[in-house]
């Protein structure tokens, strides 16, 4: 029997590649950049499975070029550059990473928060540029962590982590998000449900956790901005344009509020110039918070098995758009 | 009747300077850079208090000119600068401004920890400089993960219980080594007890929380880095010299170890041309485990109103010594 054959957008983890490899004709693109569009169609034409990445996009023309296409197998807990409404019209299921992230991403978020507030990047950099001369009373002050109080937007899976990491620190959460949570949840996590505006006003150091949409496009803005505090903190490990970054530089230059560290950009990846970049009161990373061995290897496994399970016309363990099944 | 004269060796806070200036005549070191020793026993001749930090070198010539004094107030909780024995023989009490630093220094160790972790320092200078090119690689700047990993906590007091209720809310295990069990926190956080040696090998991240004494002078040193994992990373936000500084270079720089996290260091300040400084698996801070302005305005205000108990010949709020009034 002629095995079915797949495109693999990134070398991604051995174990991975194998499982596909031993039940697939595998091409794999061997490339760090990815795959330009005219190359991403043409090598789709004869595939019926694809292994894609946040980078790849997947829309209307893919979907009308790969004809022969049954899954889409996605390295992502979001799925924002696949056009979904189109693959469901075609009844092609879309698998993605969730869950393995959770606890990872909390932790970077916490990380950024404490990075931001505490300095370490500032500081850092004084230390290797020899500024370090003594210690003293008044330098590199930040807002304390401890007893804060923290907003988190969009109160998912990783807001919860966040909310469990939070009460180590003696921190009040508050939460803002279109489905408010049971009493039950409120209760065992110890949180606040808030409008935006008033979690804005009253948190000292603010999470995003919210998928992009149409709507959370630019949610926090100048706006935004203004009802924060002049010492707060904000935190994006979610996604770039979730936060608008021309009115997050002005904010950060005239001191709106104290810091902001962020993992995701706009446009993503940040180019050197940047004007954010210039800033003492930012810290950018790369796109890191999914960046161990354990939590890529989870990744790189899940979207394996979603890829298999597709092509035998199975139910995806991970499956982004579940409404393709009830049209069956 | 002239009041009582007091020499202050950094700039404080404002509130804690005018506080003091009500009761006494003030000479305050103004520069950034600390006096030489030989300056700082020039300047402390006819002093009746004085306010010092770590950086200051209280020593028997010290003493000897300050014919004078009547306290030292510390804005400190470690005393490893003063001679305590021969400030305890001159019946001179010493302050010091415990109980309000331990929440946001163990704040400074988890996010040196999780900095560590994620590599922040390294992925922040990568962006800076422009190298971030691909917007997402699944193989690009792998971390370790920290939630559900070990850590090992090398003295319980007051700052390694607070680095254990934070290191339980990111689900992680706790070993702790201390000269005394603490059944009550072994408890309360559910940590476990563990030799030096068995903590070293057990733990993903070693973080080191006992004062400096001649007994925990070079605790970790080359016998030390060859127990703990090939994958560990070692923070200390306690003093410098706990840790043998050659011996911590070689582990980094052979591999013994995979990263270290330092917000003190030996000697301190670190001088720009320190070998470590040419390592890129190290994050080093200037000392700012108690660097928020809230803490910081605490720290002071709790050393004036021991500067000006001493002066007056009250017992201080906290004093190191109280053996030395007890005669009189």
């Amino acid at each position: 029997m002629l095995k079915p054959k797949v495109f693999v957008t990134r070398r991604i983890f051995p174990e991975a590649l194998d499982m596909i490899a031993a039940k697939t004709d595998m091409e794999l693109w061997e490339d760090e950049l990815p795959p330009p569009k005219d190359i991403l169609l043409e090598k789709v034409k004869d595939c019926q499975g694809i292994l894609s990445l946040l980078t790849d996009e997947l829309d209307t023309e893919f979907f009308k070029t790969a004809k022969h296409l049954r899954v889409v197998s996605q390295i992502a807990v979001g799925y924002d550059n696949i056009d979904i409404e189109e693959a469901t019209r075609r009844l092609i299921p879309i698998g993605h990473t969730p869950h393995v992230l959770n606890a990872a991403t909390a932790d970077m978020a916490f990380l950024l928060m404490m990075a931001s507030s505490r300095r370490l990047v500032e500081s850092q950099t004084f230390v290797k540029e020899g500024g370090w001369k003594t210690w003293h009373p008044m330098h590199f002050l930040g807002p304390n962590v401890s007893g804060a109080t923290l907003g988190i937007v969009g109160m998912g899976r990783i807001g919860l982590e966040m909310a469990t990491r939070a009460r180590g620190f003696d921190m009040e959460v508050l939460y803002t998000d279109p489905n408010r949570r049971s009493l039950e949840d409120e209760q065992k996590y110890n949180l606040k449900y808030q409008d935006l505006d008033e979690l804005l006003t009253k948190s000292d150091f603010i999470s995003l956790h919210v998928n992009l949409t149409p709507k959370t496009h630019h949610l926090i803005s100048k706006r935004e901005f203004q009802l924060m505090k002049p010492t707060a903190v904000l935190v994006n490990t979610a996604r770039g344009s979730i936060v608008d970054h021309a009115a997050l530089y002005n904010s950060l230059k005239k001191g709106d509020f104290f810091a902001a560290g962020i993992d995701v950009t706009d446009p993503e990846p940040l180019q050197k110039d940047d004007p954010l970049l210039s800033l003492d009161n930012c810290i950018v990373v790369p796109h890191i918070a999914s960046a161990s061995f354990s939590s890529r290897l989870d990744m790189s496994k899940l979207a394996a098995w979603n890829l298999l399970a597709g092509l035998n016309g199975e139910t995806l363990p991970n499956c982004a758009n579940p409404g393709v099944y009830e049209l069956n | 009747m002239t009041k009582p004269t007091v020499f202050i060796s950094r700039k404080i806070h404002d509130e804690a300077l005018s506080l003091i200036a009500n009761e006494c005549d003030i000479d305050l070191w103004k520069h950034d850079e600390p006096p030489s020793h030989q300056l700082l026993c020039n300047r402390v001749s006819n002093v009746d208090g004085i306010i010092s930090n770590v950086m200051d070198r209280i020593d028997i010539q010290f003493l000897e000119v300050a014919s004078n004094l009547k306290v030292i107030s510390q804005i400190a909780v470690g005393l490893d600068n003063i001679d305590l024995v021969e400030a305890t023989r001159r019946k001179i009490p010493i302050g010091y401004t415990p109980g309000v630093v331990s929440e946001v220094t163990a704040d400074h160790t988890m996010g040196m920890l999780l900095a560590s972790a994620h590599r922040l320092s390294e992925t922040e200078r990568w962006v800076r400089n422009g190298q971030w090119k691909i917007a997402f690689h699944p193989l690009y700047w792998l971390g370790s993960e920290v939630h559900h990993s070990t850590l090992g906590i090398i003295g319980m007091g007051r700052i390694g219980e607070e680095v254990a209720k934070r290191a339980k809310a990111f689900d992680m295990e706790v070993l702790y080594n201390n000269p005394t069990r603490k059944p009550l926190i072994e408890a309360k956080f559910g940590i476990q007890y563990s030799s030096l040696a068995s903590l070293l090998r057990q733990s993903d991240f070693v973080s080191i929380h006992c004062p400096l004494s001649e007994g925990t002078r070079n605790l970790i040193g080359a016998r030390e880095f060859k127990l703990m994992k090939s994958t560990a990373i070692l923070i200390n936000t306690a003093r410098g010299p706990i840790v043998n500084a050659r011996e911590l270079y070689l582990a980094l720089k052979n591999g013994a170890i995979t990263y270290a996290a330092l917000d003190v260091t030996d000697p301190e300040p670190l001088p720009p041309k320190d070998p470590l400084l040419t390592l890129d698996n190290i994050l080093i801070t200037p000392h700012i485990g108690s660097a928020t302005e809230s803490t910081r305005k605490r720290m002071t205000m709790i050393a004036a109103h021991n500067l000006l108990r001493g002066i007056r010949g009250d017992s201080l709020i906290h004093c190191a010594n109280p053996e030395a009034l007890k005669d009189q």
